[in-house]
């Protein structure tokens, strides 16, 4: 009974308000056995980092549908780094561009998923890499 | 680990939430911790939110955490949702109603699933509180998972339980039943722009005539929790119950039962701790081949397993 979760925050940034895809990963995590903590729809950069923070997450998956997913990365790992909290793995799916995935990867996210990955692709990618962050901290 | 404690004394908010991790996953350091932030508890107001799932309990919190705030009083939640118990996974969202205050630096949320237990309370959440209490917070909500009727472990935790009820839960037989309607020291009637909230009112003050002699008789109050009707008045109740317990001999007793509780639940987590792991060194193939061919009885099983544990001879 007693061992580590994994703990995710599943958030939605800014004014758009589509959260199927948010809803389905959140429940593809609980189903892998995460602790999935699910915060609603427009949540500011600020609001998400202070709940990873007080939540004491592993991770923070951001589902982003209305094209300011560049801002919103940046913004969201900045202040990680800012409260010296880089080691929060962000990840991120929704309507993304390919070709603006690159960029994104370079500002610090550890993954994104387009449309039409499958949930277990997602699942494993993060306990891999929950996995390889704790080996870091130990 | 003692840096830690030091630091979430101090005030740090990522220090905490590690702690209470830490204690949440069962790690062997738990007790050093605890000890080392014992005597600073005693010093928050422990409330209790507890009720049937969609009752209101996660908005009516974020009001509360409002009255409080507005009051210059800090804030630390906890807040319980069920754990799956097939994957063991959880979807934390209490959350989602109060969100307005994460940014407060005079609000902490943590939100925390109930990892296989049953008493509407998470493994870690008297911890959990007492880990709060000790890094100062001075109001601590405590909101249970969406009871039915017997997960009464929060009155072991906190000073002031809220009981919150909504129209439509059945008829007077469910307000007389035991368990939940039992540990309330606050009736809270939210939804009470719904029909039938008076019914729900007269019948549970009815019950409460019946207990005319006590000390301290739930007040009932009637909230719409999503637009702060009501939500004042019960404030009050709570202060004033909490004073109650200060002067009168109730609190003692419940300080009894809190303590007793406390040594109770270290006891009963490190033996089923225990327990787990010797049953499963013991769980091999062919006792478990032979308990369901009946040939083996899980009572001898178990005997076996108590007996090198504790040494304990068959009684003659």
């Amino acid at each position: 009974m007693d061992e580590r979760k994994i703990r995710v925050i599943v958030a939605k940034p800014g004014l758009d308000g589509h959260d199927r895809g948010a809803k389905v990963i959140a429940r593809a995590l609980r189903d892998a056995g995460m602790e999935v903590v699910y915060t609603g729809l427009r949540q500011t950069p600020e609001q998400i980092v202070e709940t990873a923070l007080q939540e004491d997450a592993d991770a923070i998956g951001i589902s982003i549908l209305s094209g300011a997913h560049s801002f919103y990365f940046s913004k969201i790992i900045e202040l990680l780094k800012d409260k010296g909290a880089s080691d929060i793995i962000v990840f991120g799916g929704g309507v993304i561009p390919d070709k603006d995935i690159p960029g994104l990867l370079e500002v610090g996210a550890g993954a994104i998923f387009g449309p039409g990955t499958p949930t277990t692709t997602c699942v494993d990618w993060l306990e891999k890499a929950v996995a390889e962050k704790r080996e870091k901290e130990k | 680990m003692d840096i830690l404690v030091g630091r979430a004394l101090g005030g740090d908010i990522r220090s905490l939430a590690r702690l209470i991790s830490l204690i949440e996953n069962g790690d062997p350091l738990t007790d050093r911790v605890m000890r080392q932030i014992y005597p600073k508890t005693g010093r928050a107001l422990v409330i209790g939110i507890t009720g049937s799932p969609g009752a209101g309990k996660s908005t009516l919190t974020d009001k509360l955490i409002e009255t409080f705030r507005r009051q210059g009083k800090t804030v630390g939640i906890i807040a319980v949702d069920p754990s799956s118990p097939f994957s063991g996974g959880a979807i934390l969202a209490d959350r989602i109603r109060m969100q307005r205050h994460t940014g407060d630096s005079g609000v902490y949320i943590r939100s925390m699933g109930t990892r296989g237990s049953l008493g509407g309370l998470s493994r870690g959440t008297r911890e959990a509180t007492l880990l709060l209490d000790a890094c100062g917070w001075d109001v601590i909500i405590i909101e249970t998972v969406g009871v039915g009727q017997s997960e009464v472990d929060i009155i072991k935790i906190a000073n002031t339980v809220c009981v919150v009820l909504v129209p439509g839960m059945g008829d007077d037989i469910q307000i007389m039943k035991a368990g939940i309607m039992e540990i309330a020291n606050v009736f809270v009637l939210n939804k009470a722009d719904k029909p039938g909230v008076d019914r729900v009112a007269a019948e549970v003050k009815l019950m409460l005539d019946l207990v005319r002699d006590r000390p301290w008789i739930p007040p009932v109050h009637k909230t719409i929790a999503e637009n702060g009707t009501g939500v004042g008045e019960l404030v009050d109740s709570i202060v004033r119950h909490h004073e109650f317990l200060k002067t009168g001999t109730d609190g003692l007793r419940s300080e009894y039962a809190r303590v007793s509780f406390e040594v109770e639940d270290i006891l009963l987590k490190d033996l089923s701790r225990r327990a787990e792991k010797i049953w499963k060194t013991h769980r091999t193939q062919d006792v478990m081949d032979a308990l369901v061919r009946r040939d083996e009885n899980p009572y001898t099983v178990a005997g076996a397993i108590l007996k090198e544990m504790f040494g304990l001879q068959k009684t003659k």
